[in-house]
């Protein structure tokens, strides 16, 4: 995969990538209101990263004292080293029950694991029911962006497809009138379901149960009406309290759409009568990455999508151009510890302007590490390529903590109060589709000493 | 080494040190929360009712399935709890008891004690919230003090009606769950 070459192809349809772009730097500007209007936002993000750098640090134990607790309340625990064994416990699970059909909420760690192609080969019929989601299931399409599954889509794409699957009226883009359609589809399948999926949001150390999101309510609409409820969820997704769910609730909505909170957040902690919830816990290179000090941290990510939002290369590149499960700046340091050759350019998908760093609720600090990727990247190749010449360039900004340091505070700084055209680097394909930036009449450095002056 | 035991051995050989858990400390808030919460509903799509207007929209006939799990209102109601929630399909209205509200944000904390059947606020058509303006706490940290260790097997913060923006971002009220939701304030 190669991200420039498939930017570029997103690009190709300008209007489309205009207001990709636009659409999502209106819901970063959500984000700014919404944690604005709390004075506290920057100690919030402070003590959600301080708890995620904690649970990181004791992950073993938080993980037997969550196994000891759900076990207690009636769950049953099972634990997957990879995909293929995350996908064969959910299987056997289906199997036992007599299963052949699952209603599933939105889960970027089923995506990961591929779970839908594996239990479709195995005759079972997968229903993602969050909208965005759907939608892109009837396109055979993965999700483009964590929060936004269905953003780089058009509504008259979308109602060409309920069109051909939902037999909506052919032509009719309102918005409200396909959403009903999708209600009333989806009603019979949450009626007929036997076997719920969901992520998980947040796993409770100290009470064995977990938190799921939604705005839709498709995943209670899922799991209560099914006999069986299997949550998949990563290993990093504990925190030690209780209590810490008001730091995390309060940070997660309000950086992935600007809301306050979502509007339903599930907490469960035992089945009600005769049923079933089943918890499969995932490590699928998480202990890997958990052993890489230097991109440890990444392990802390909620997934709101902010840092998606808020990127230059994101808007304009589109989810796909990434080819990898998550996208974005986020996916940019977790991909290339899956697989460094498949990704490989994935941390040159960025400005390294920094904003990533700034939105993110647990002060990750994204763009540095898209840069230590960079170093071994370029360590990792020896031939020489237009990208590794780019690199050198890069290394020459880059190369010592100072200089990196106050190119990205230029970055920062410029981001929203210079025209477009100068808010990209042109060190690398990314100057292609840019104007190139009239030369400067001096330096940073001098305006910068004679700004002191002034 | 079954997988249990792999992942936490490759979880202890890295021998990370222990970064201390932080505290979280007593922020302020606005003094009305009140205000907040009601604005907050507003915000996430709800709407603040007064009992005058629930009981008109009770007596309007508009919902032909009723069910209350909330005393004063049971009247009103025209089904009883069902064995199978599957059953509550045609449900139109669901009038349910909330434990407290939170004003930052307008979520209703409700549990499996108020609920009868879990899906009862989802599947329903429309949702009307009964809460105690007393109950009402400022933020989510003294939510979650407020729940404290209460053992429920299923408990839910709702804060507005379903909604979704997954086609262009257009926001529409009425994905999966209630198309509405109606906050009574006693
Ligand atoms: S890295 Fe941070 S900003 Fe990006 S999705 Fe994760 S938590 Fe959100």
């Amino acid at each position: 995969m190669n991200h420039p070459v498939q930017a570029a192809k997103f690009l190709e349809d300008k209007s489309n990538a205009k207001w990709h772009d636009e659409t999502l730097w209106f819901v970063r500007d959500k984000r700014d209101l919404s944690s604005k209007s709390i004075p506290e936002w920057e100690k919030l993000r402070e003590l959600a990263s301080g708890i995620k750098d904690n649970v990181l640090s004791n992950l073993d134990s938080y993980l037997v004292e969550f196994e000891k607790n759900a076990i207690k309340n009636g769950i049953k625990i099972h634990w997957a080293k990879d995909a293929e064994e995350h996908n064969q416990i959910v299987l056997s699970i289906l199997k036992e029950k007599d299963c052949k059909a699952i209603v599933k909420s939105k889960s970027i760690l089923t995506e990961e694991c591929h779970l839908n192609p594996y239990l479709e080969e195995n005759g079972v019929e997968v229903v993602d029911t969050d909208l965005g989601e759907r939608i892109v299931q009837f396109l055979n399409q993965p999700p483009s962006h964590i929060v936004l599954p269905a953003i780089h889509l058009k509504k008259e794409h979308i109602s060409e497809i309920f069109h051909e699957k939902l037999q909506t009226e052919k032509g009719n883009n309102d918005p409200y009138y396909l959403t009903q359609a999708a209600r009333k589809h989806l009603r019979e399948k949450f009626l007929a379901a036997k076997m719920a999926i969901t992520g998980v949001n947040f796993g409770v150390a100290e009470t064995g149960e977990f938190v799921v999101c939604t705005n839709e309510g498709n995943a209670d609409m899922g799991v209560h009406l099914a006999d069986t409820h299997i949550a998949c969820m990563g290993i990093e997704k504990l925190i030690p309290k209780r209590e810490h769910l008001g730091v995390f609730l309060r940070l997660l909505a309000r950086s992935a759409t600007g809301q306050s909170i979502t509007n339903y957040n599930s907490h469960f902690r035992s089945p009600s009568e005769g049923k079933e919830i089943h918890i499969i816990l995932l490590d699928n290179g998480r202990t890997k990455q958990l052993g890489r000090e230097k991109f440890r941290n990444s392990l802390k990510c909620i997934r709101c999508g902010a840092c998606m939002n808020t990127c230059p290369i994101y808007r304009r590149s589109g989810g796909y151009s990434y080819g990898s499960v998550v996208p974005g700046p986020i996916g940019s340091i977790l991909s290339p510890g899956i697989d460094l050759k498949k990704h490989s350019t994935l941390p040159f998908a960025s400005t390294l302007c920094g904003s990533c760093s700034d939105v993110c609720p647990v002060k990750i600090n994204i763009h540095e590490q898209l840069y230590e990727w960079r170093q071994e990247i370029t360590k990792a190749q020896s031939s020489i390529n237009a990208k590794s010449i780019a690199m050198k360039i890069a290394n020459g900004i880059f190369s010592t903590p100072f200089a990196y340091k106050i190119s990205g505070q230029i970055m920062r700084g410029s981001l929203k109060i210079l025209p477009e055209s100068v808010t990209y680097s042109n060190l690398n394909t990314w100057g292609k589709e840019r104007d190139l930036p009239e030369l400067p009449k001096q330096s940073f450095k001098d305006w910068y000493k004679n700004k002191g002056n002034e | 080494m079954n997988s249990r035991e792999q992942i936490l051995s490759d979880i202890r050989i890295l021998k990370i040190d222990n970064s201390e858990l932080p505290t979280i400390p007593q922020f302020e808030y606005e003094a009305d929360i009140i205000e907040s919460f009601k604005t907050s509903i507003k915000t996430n799509k709800g709407e603040i009712i007064s009992e005058e207007a629930l009981m008109d929209l009770l007596e309007s006939g508009e919902f032909v399935n009723v069910y209350s799990a909330s005393e004063p209102y049971s009247k009103y109601s025209n089904c009883s709890l069902p064995e199978d929630p599957h059953e509550l399909k045609n449900l139109d209205l669901a009038i349910i008891e909330g434990y407290f509200g939170v004003g930052e944000n307008g979520a209703i904390w409700l549990d499996d004690s108020k609920l009868g059947h879990r899906v009862l606020p989802f599947i329903t058509e429309h949702l009307v919230i009964v809460v105690d303006k007393k109950t009402i706490v400022p933020n989510m940290h003294e939510a979650y003090e407020r729940i404290g260790q209460a053992h429920s097997g299923f408990g839910v913060f709702i804060a507005g009606p379903s909604k979704t923006a997954d086609i262009e971002q257009s926001l529409v009220i009425g994905a999966h769950g209630a198309k509405s939701l109606r906050v009574l304030l006693i």
